[in-house]
This record gives C-alpha cells, sequence and structure tokens, in this order.
C-alpha cells in the first residue's frame, strides 16, 4: 500500500468541496457474484421455456449415446456463467484482471469436446449430420439469441465502471455465445461434424467481435 | 448407530465452527499497520458517503489526494500532469461511486480508478507532444512568419475558441463565459444564474476539460 503524499492537497479543495455540494445517496452496485446468479437463473430460465417446447428425451438420448456432446454442452454453460462472472467482476475497479483466464477451462472443455465429437466415425443416436445449409440454422438460432443477451448483459453494467471495456465486452460476447449454444444443444438434432463445428464457430466468434467492436464503446461512456 | 453417527457430526460441526472463530479471532487480534487502519477508516468514510454524507465524502476525497498522486506518479506521469489526473480521478470517483464495496480494500478500488486516469493522461501526452514542435525548433523555423502574422493568427485563435465555447452545453459555455471571460465572481455568477457555486466550479472544470480537447484535437 501507497503512502499518501498529502503536500498539496489544499489546491484541490475547491472540486472536493463541489463534489460534496453534488453528493447524493446511491445505490450500491450488486457484487459480481450476486449478478452472476441472477445471469444463471435467466438461463436457466429460458432453458426451461426450451425444455417445456422441446422435452428433455432427445437431448438425454443424445448424450447417453455420445458422451462427448454431454462434455461439450456442460462446458457451453459453464463458460457461459463463468465470463458472466469475469464481466460483472470487470465491471467493478479494484477486481483482478486475471480473473478472466478462468473462462479458458470451461471455453477448452466446450471446443475440445466438440472437436473430439468430429473424430467419431459413428453418429450419435437421434441425430444426423447437417448439411450445410441446415447448419445455417444453428447460426440464426445463436446470432439471434446472442444479440438480446449481449445487450442484457451490457445493461446490466450500465451502472458499473469497466476499466478495460474492450475485455469485458469480449466476455459479455463470449457469455452469451455460449449461453446461446448452450440452449441450441436442447433443440440441436444434429451431430458433431466439422461442418455444423465451423458454423457454430463462425457464429460465436461473430457475436464475440460484434461485441468488442460495439460493446466496448458502449461500455466506455463513463 | 445412527444416534452415534448423529452426535460425531455435531461435533465435527461444532469442532470447525470454533476452529473457524479461533482462526478468525487470531486474524482480529494482529495489530492493524497505519496504512491498513487509514484503509478502513476510508472505507468507512466512502460507506457513509454512498449514504449521502458530505463531510465523510470531503474526507475522504481530500485523504485520496495523496494516494492518487502517488500511483500517477509511479505509472511516470510527468510532474505537471499529476494535478489533472487528481481531478479526473476525483470526478471519476464521483461518477462511479455506487460501484464502491465496503467490505473491500478502498485502496484497491481508488488506485485501479488513479491507474486507468493515469494512462489516459499519458496517451494524451504522448499524443500531444506527438502534434507539437519543439519550441526552439518551431521559433527558428517560424520566427519571422510569427511575427508578421501576429495579429492575424491572435484573431483566428479567438475564433477558434469562441467557436469550441459555443459548442459546450449550455451550463458549462455559461461558467467559461461568466467565471472565465467576464472573470466574474462565483457569488456574482451563482446570483446571476440561479445556479449553485458547487455547480458551477464542477461545469467550469467539465469546460475546460471539453476545450483543452477541442483545441488540442483530442476527444
Amino acid at each position: 500500500m501507497e503512502i499518501p503524499d498529502v503536500s498539496d492537497t489544499p489546491s484541490h479543495n475547491s472540486l472536493i468541496q463541489a463534489l460534496g455540494a453534488e453528493l447524493a445517496p446511491v445505490r450500491r452496485l450488486r457484487s459480481p457474484l450476486q449478478r452472476a446468479i441472477g445471469w444463471t437463473v435467466l438461463l436457466g430460465a429460458l432453458a426451461a421455456l426450451l425444455v417445456r417446447h422441446y422435452g428433455l428425451t432427445p437431448m438425454l438420448t443424445r448424450w447417453a449415446g455420445a458422451p462427448d456432446l454431454a462434455w461439450a454442452g456442460l462446458g457451453a454453460v459453464l463458460t457461459a456463467i463463468v465470463a458472466g462472472w469475469v464481466a460483472f467482476s470487470l465491471g467493478v475497479p479494484g477486481r483482478d484482471v486475471r480473473r478472466a483466464w478462468l473462462v479458458l477451462p470451461p471455453a477448452l472443455l466446450w471446443i475440445g469436446a466438440s472437436g473430439m465429437g468430429c473424430l467419431r466415425e459413428w453418429v450419435a443416436p437421434d441425430t444426423e449430420v447437417a448439411t450445410l445449409a441446415q447448419t445455417h440454422g444453428c447460426v440464426e438460432f445463436i446470432l439471434v439469441l446472442s444479440l438480446p443477451l449481449s445487450a442484457l448483459m451490457v445493461w446490466l453494467l450500465r451502472r458499473a465502471y469497466p476499466l478495460r471495456p474492450v475485455l469485458t465486452a469480449v466476455m459479455i460476447g463470449l457469455a452469451s455465445a455460449a449461453a446461446s449454444a448452450s440452449l441450441l444443444e436442447i433443440c440441436h438434432e444434429f451431430d458433431a461434424a466439422a461442418t455444423d463445428l465451423a458454423m457454430h464457430a463462425l457464429a460465436v466468434g461473430l457475436v464475440i467481435g460484434a461485441n468488442a467492436l460495439c460493446g466496448g464503446r458502449l461500455l466506455l461512456r463513463h | 448407530m445412527s444416534a452415534v453417527l448423529t452426535n460425531a457430526l455435531v461435533m465435527g460441526v461444532d469442532d470447525a465452527l470454533v476452529s473457524h472463530r479461533d482462526a478468525v479471532r487470531r486474524v482480529e487480534d494482529q495489530p492493524l499497520n497505519d496504512n491498513q487502519k487509514a484503509d478502513l477508516r476510508r472505507a468507512a468514510w466512502m460507506a457513509a458517503a454512498q449514504a449521502g454524507d458530505r463531510v465523510a465524502y470531503e474526507r475522504v476525497l481530500g485523504e485520496s489526494v495523496g494516494v492518487i498522486r502517488s500511483v500517477a506518479r509511479r505509472q511516470g506521469v510527468p510532474v505537471d500532469l499529476l494535478d489533472d489526473v487528481v481531478q479526473e480521478t476525483l470526478i471519476t470517483i464521483h461518477r462511479v461511486r455506487q460501484t464502491y464495496d465496503p467490505s473491500r480494500s478502498y485502496h484497491a478500488w481508488l488506485a485501479a480508478i488513479a491507474a486507468r486516469r493515469g494512462i489516459d493522461a499519458l496517451r494524451q501526452h504522448g499524443r500531444r507532444d506527438r502534434r507539437e514542435l519543439h519550441e526552439p525548433l518551431a521559433v527558428e523555423n517560424h520566427a519571422d512568419e510569427h511575427e508578421a502574422s501576429d495579429a492575424a493568427e491572435h484573431d483566428q485563435r479567438a475564433a477558434v475558441l469562441r467557436e469550441a465555447i459555443a459548442t459546450l452545453p449550455p451550463g458549462q459555455r455559461e461558467a467559461v463565459e461568466h467565471l472565465g471571460l467576464r472573470e466574474r465572481s462565483l457569488a456574482e455568477t451563482a446570483e446571476l444564474t440561479g445556479r449553485s457555486t458547487g455547480a458551477l466550479k464542477v461545469n467550469l472544470h467539465r469546460a475546460l476539460k471539453a476545450l483543452r480537447g477541442r483545441l488540442h484535437g483530442d476527444s
């Protein structure tokens, strides 16, 4: 900790008094953990809506036949939660920026398990290998769902102060893209294949890139 | 059997609680050094400021000035820019005071904001330096020209300044016109405009920052 230099504090007294005159009570920002729990609950609610429509059985049958799909799904869910928590943490000055590295293990699980699925020679039960045209639906799903999720996270960070806006925006993009990919898993009737994986990666990349470009500016209001 | 297991479980939980309490007491019993005491004091003041306590707020801001200067100096901010960094950091603290969590270190929160403002100042300074010629060189190359066109340049500068002032938001424009150009006192300006002296000071500071940015080409 620094030993403060108080040599010329008086020269700033007028500004301090002016700021004091403007002071109004403020509602304290909720902790990153509390906001991450809220984010997770929201994702759970969206998952419940999709499960209500599509049912759990098709997803569980796919997972039982091809556990790599389940691992990839788990990786995506964890990435969405951890990246969300990191984004909320980066919105509070003084929190360690290095915690951004925590998204790496779940992201590696997600990417690794998805990649491993492509190496299987057999097709998972109740699925088919998607054609390029069919994968467009997956891309649309991820892009269309990621947009409101990203907007929601930017809004949740409106009272925060991210000292690294671009990194925070990348985390928002990763969290929303991973959340969309997790939710897609509930109604995804295609097996892991190079084309499908490539299209998912493209959609996730687009979401992260768009957030880094626009989200950083939106978060730079202060 | 189940009663034995339950007792063992209860005893285990009790032991764990006692050991946690001891650990907490041991940490609490350790004497705090001056810096830790100062950090706790500022954290309490900032918590009170979040609830609207002006006295606590002015105290914590006053004690923050030295810390901000130390952080900025460590980052290599030149001495002539230190006051700018202090002012920018104080204004940022005011805007984002809701992000402070009193259960955590005030120093860590403040130092992170000060470091950011220090980096911003260094970047702006760097950009300005690249655009501006070193003074002796500039005089040597353009001395005669400068003399010849002195009046014209003065008029041109005044026009640019007038134009920049005209683009300011009404509150800031008012502050510059009364306090800066007409050299009125704060009390006179407050009476004329119906604004508080505090608001006028903040508006003037923001206006000067905006004008500096516009005239030097920074946004």
